[in-house]
């Protein structure tokens, strides 16, 4: 069997591997920044929006990819906003309906899924060419890409912040009788640019050509 | 009027969309190298903000909210077609953006020059989807949500120059080869929001 006829060869695997470290959609590509910012104050908030923005990337790859033959390029956009959308409105309604405590703390951002740079630019820069099984792979690819920075940033700030991880306590914070001072800067809006900003420098430092010159 | 102002301030500072819900970074960090890029991107997400939030606030309140059909026929009373939010703000979005280009281009051609690049790009900046659902959540009246749109676009714009301002004099300094860019950007950005945290509390 050879690698281009087999379902899952050589070509399907670096479709998925690629995007989760060489091709980072958040350290390198930059795609995706917002919501990875705003979601990460709390570990199971991230997991959540790493899962719905996995699943609405590989399936919006999908579709897009099945109907890019017969999409007259001067509508795509639209296409592809509709597709995205629907698929955001499941997401949405799946959360209301079985996870509603965190449906309720991600607020917005649920419905921020649709504008979310990666799945616009998986659909527009990947699947309009490709056929929809590898499509579908990488999207699933950059979904892990971006869930795995979502949780490193998560553990980051929830352990720092709180002393806690998925609400369990781990460090015994000073107010509830234990040894660690909590350093409330990580529960705030800057600390997730300077933990990204520290994130993407090692990456950098690890892969020096993904330096950028200026 | 002192709720429009105080809402007017507090979307503009304390809940600025870039620096404390982090909307729009994609736009936001890609397009502030130049003060000038920045200002004729930050001004046209003014202009289409304050188009696309009361727009919506409309359709949520006339086509969508339950019991909006009714005039239609009695039976439609019950009628919530509140999960289809995001495809009809979406539409609107793309549609006004569409439409506030072509009449630019048509009415105020030295306009178009600066802006005409970036408006269809702001059909999938979050800010502007953002609003709309701010604005669902919070459940603004058509005043409240044209002074969110103006407050939150202005805010926007606001960090977005800013940021460029910061970063045409950050060329001259001289920083670690991992963090040239994309990373001394972030820790730009990361300052300014401290900056504006001062903000929290202030109530007019």
């Amino acid at each position: 069997m050879s690698a281009s006829t087999s379902v899952f060869g050589r070509h399907e695997k670096s479709a998925l591997v690629t995007p989760v470290f060489a091709n980072n959609p958040i350290g390198v590509q930059v795609l995706g920044i917002c919501s990875a910012l705003a979601v990460t104050t709390r570990l199971d908030k991230a997991l959540v929006m790493a899962v719905g923005v996995t699943l609405v990337t590989a399936f919006a790859n999908l579709a897009v990819s099945m109907v890019r033959n017969y999409t007259p390029s001067s509508i795509r956009i639209i296409v592809q906003l509709a597709i995205i959308a629907s698929l955001v409105i499941v997401v949405d309604q799946v959360l209301k309906a079985f996870l509603f405590e965190i449906s309720l703390e991600l607020s917005v951002f649920v419905g921020l899924i649709i504008t979310n740079c990666i799945v616009m630019g998986r659909a527009e820069g990947y699947a309009m060419q490709n056929p929809p099984w590898i499509s579908f792979l990488d999207g699933i690819g950059n979904g892990l890409g971006y869930g795995l920075v979502l949780i490193v940033v998560a553990v980051a700030r929830e352990l720092l912040g709180a002393g806690k991880l998925l609400g369990y306590t781990i460090l015994p914070t000073i107010p509830d009788g234990g040894w660690y001072e909590p350093n409330g800067l990580m529960l705030l809006a800057p600390s997730a640019l300077f933990l990204v900003a520290l994130f993407i420098w090692a990456l950098r430092q690890w892969k020096p050509d993904l330096q950028e010159e200026d | 009027m002192e709720l429009y102002l105080n809402l007017f301030i507090k979307s503009m500072f304390l809940e600025n969309m870039a620096l404390a819900f982090f909307l729009g970074m994609c736009s936001f960090l890609a397009c502030s190298k130049k003060v000038e890029t920045a200002l004729g991107l930050g001004v046209a997400v003014v202009f289409v903000q304050v188009l696309t939030v009361p727009l919506n606030q409309l359709i949520l309140h006339h086509l969508l909210a339950e019991g909006a059909l009714s005039w239609i026929s009695p039976s439609l009373a019950k009628v919530d077609l509140g999960f289809l939010a995001f495809i009809l703000f979406i539409g609107t979005i793309a549609a006004a953006t569409q439409i506030v280009e072509m009449a630019v281009e048509r009415f105020a051609p030295a306009l178009y020059t600066t802006l005409g690049v970036f408006l269809p790009l702001i059909a999938v900046n979050c800010v502007i989807l953002a609003g709309s659902l701010f604005m669902q959540q919070r459940d603004y009246t058509l005043g409240e949500s044209v002074v969110y749109g103006v407050g939150s676009g202005l805010g926007w714009a606001i960090a977005i120059v800013a940021m460029a301002a910061v970063r045409e004099k950050l060329v001259y300094s001289n920083v670690p080869d991992g963090l040239k860019g994309l990373g001394i950007t972030f820790i730009t950005a990361g300052l300014m929001s401290v900056a504006f945290m001062m903000f929290s509390g202030i109530q007019l």
